[in-house]
């Protein structure tokens, strides 16, 4: 069995701070991780690899430095990384992305494909479904939990007030919510092969023979036309100082507004 | 591209009943297609669901598109998104509007996909710009920054919208509209996913989207014990706990909890904000509460900016001080 688990390496949000003037993300000094749903769906992969067996095949489009989130990745036990990185795969939208994606996911023969439900800088949950779509295999999104029945899988997809219990055959992409599992720490020996044994393969636009028209900025439908940092939208009363103070102030203002 | 026109909304439905995210973005539609001059349809997929095509006429639909057949029963992404994707290149809406519910997020990209067009996340705003395209305006960049963003050259434009931002419109019993049935072209193998079982889980105490005084926790709670204080000011207010992205991530509170882009959006009387920074994934929830009071230690927190009252402070000081505040105030009302 062959399990792709596609991921990202994005800033931890937390930390991100914008650039006053030029409106762009500050990224120097900004810390790098594996996007959190994208490590439940690498744990839940390499989960199944641990009770069925399985090659588990870990791949991330972005610039150079996302090596270091494959490397994490092979610590924590994938078996191949590959880094999708070339100048013309920049500025692409969730589409652009599916799509680039997709030629990379037909140079193999899988049976589960494993993406996480969203990336913490986008949010938009779409790279999954579009992915699979490209691909034309069904998919589940939000998945809980993952059992096998021979060649079918028995998901749990969650839902806003409960879960569906899904039956379905492999292929299949599924996507990954924190619920699924909790992701391990990779191990001396992991980050050792990950680094010492094993391979982060690079692959170029030209390696996946696609039209440069159709990734990135280029291949992208949406255009981000204008991004403004939030108006502010109340000029507020700010007490400092004596706590005691501050809370009698507070409370007094809220009593003749009549909120309390 | 002059042929596609017509702002459409996927009326999702659930057990024969409409969600009501699909009534407000039906609101929204009627607003961006008076605009426009053309016209606001909905598109009502499932089995036996005629009967609310009504509904959504009384809510500001001119059509209704009805797609009833037993295999659209209960929502699977293929059978949805073959019905609607048919429909879509028979009659070239401009527009599509989808609730982003766990549904709505999982069929419209899957659509967008096979249409080869565009599509914008969890929209927070919506408008057309002078050449008629339509402006999808949502937080980046972990709610940082407000895009806006457009699908200039593919159709439909397609965007999801975050339930509780748009406002329905006022419902309109003498409103009149068409309702056109449209035969399903779907056969069993078309839907590769098999539903097995559907388990409602007890919905949860917490209704923090119908609270009149939310008080919420956030960083700078600290830990799950923290957040036993910002129920006691909870309790003291007569409100409800919520709380931040960051302290849901935490594992301090559970998600039923959050308020935020990718939580719960909220409009209390009174919201009061405890250790949160106020990224804009947070305001982008609670920023239409009618007052809202902010306490953190940090005096440049973005929070501060949509706040009425602020105390720059440490929390765990503040608000011991102000639960026996408030007390007193309140033991005098009685007195």
């Amino acid at each position: 069995m062959n399990i792709l688990v596609f991921i990202k390496q994005v800033p931890d949000t937390n930390e991100v701070k914008i650039d006053p003037v030029t409106k762009t993300l500050i990224r120097e000094g900004v810390p790098s991780i594996i996007n959190p749903d994208d490590k439940n769906a690498l744990e839940e992969a390499i989960r199944i690899k641990e009770e069925y067996g399985a090659k588990v095949i870990v791949i991330t489009m972005g610039p150079p430095q996302a090596e270091t989130a494959l490397r994490e990745a092979l610590a924590m036990g994938a078996d191949e990384a590959y880094l999708l990185t070339d100048r013309v795969f920049a500025g692409a939208d969730t589409y652009a992305t599916a799509k680039t994606l997709s030629k990379m996911a037909k140079k193999f023969d899988y049976d589960i494909i494993f993406c996480g439900r969203q990336a913490i800088d986008g949010d938009t949950a779409q790279v999954g479904p579009q992915l699979a779509e490209q691909l034309n295999i069904p998919q589940v999104t939000y998945v809980k939990e993952v059992e096998i029945e021979g060649d079918t899988l028995i998901v749990k997809r969650a839902l806003e007030d409960g879960y569906e219990v899904i039956k379905v055959k492999m292929p299949v992409l599924l996507t990954a919510i924190k619920e699924l599992n909790t992701p391990r720490y990779p191990s001396i020996k992991g980050i050792f092969e990950a680094y010492r044994e094993k391979e982060v393969k690079i692959v170029t636009a030209a390696d996946l023979g696609v039209d440069p028209q159709e990734v990135g900025l280029k291949g992208s439908p949406t255009k981000v036309i204008s991004t403004t940092t939030p108006e502010t939208q109340r000029a507020g009363e700010i007490f400092t100082g004596n706590v005691k103070e501050c809370v009698q102030n507070l409370v007094q203002r809220l009593v003749e507004k009549h909120v309390i | 591209m002059n042929e596609y026109k017509d702002i459409w909304v996927f009326a999702e439905q659930r057990e024969q009943r409409l969600m009501n995210v699909s009534l407000e973005i039906l609101g929204e539609a009627r607003k961006l297609a008076d605009k426009k001059g053309v016209k606001a349809c909905a598109v009502l997929v499932g089995y036996g669901v005629k009967g609310l095509a009504d509904e959504l006429i009384k809510y500001g639909a001119d059509v209704v598109y009805v797609i009833d057949n037993p295999l659209l029963k209960n929502y699977t992404t293929e059978g949805y998104a073959k019905v609607i994707a048919d429909l879509v290149n028979e009659l070239k809406p401009e527009v599509i509007l989808y609730g982003a519910t766990y549904i709505g997020r999982d069929l419209a990209p899957r659509i967008a996909s096979r249409l080869h067009t565009g599509l914008t996340a969890d929209c927070t705003g919506l408008d057309i710009d002078e050449n008629g395209l339509l402006l999808q305006i949502r937080p980046a960049f972990g709610g940082n920054l407000i895009a806006t963003i457009i699908c200039p050259e593919r159709r439909p434009q397609m965007a999801t919208v975050r339930p509780g931002v748009m406002k329905k419109a006022p419902k309109d019993e003498k409103r009149k509209g068409e309702i056109i049935e449209i035969q399903a072209n779907i056969k069993e193998g078309d839907i590769r996913t098999q539903i097995f079982d559907i388990i409602k889980e007890a919905k949860s105490k917490v209704n923090i989207e119908e609270a009149d005084i939310i008080v919420s926790g956030g960083r700078g709670v600290g830990g799950a014990e923290g957040f036993k204080l910002i129920q006691q000011l909870a309790d003291a207010l007569g409100g409800v706990v919520g709380a931040s992205r960051a302290a849901v991530d935490a594992g301090w509170i559970s998600s039923d909890h959050q308020v935020g882009q990718t939580g719960k959006t909220v409009r209390p009387k009174l919201y009061v904000a405890c250790g949160i920074s106020g990224a804009i994934q947070h305001i982008a929830g609670m920023g239409n509460a009618k007052t809202i009071v902010a306490i953190n230690k940090n005096p440049d927190a973005p929070i501060f900016k949509v706040a009425d009252y602020g105390i720059v402070g440490d929390l765990f000081k503040v608000i011991p001080a102000l639960i026996e505040e408030i007390k007193r105030i309140k033991n005098n009302e009685m007195a």
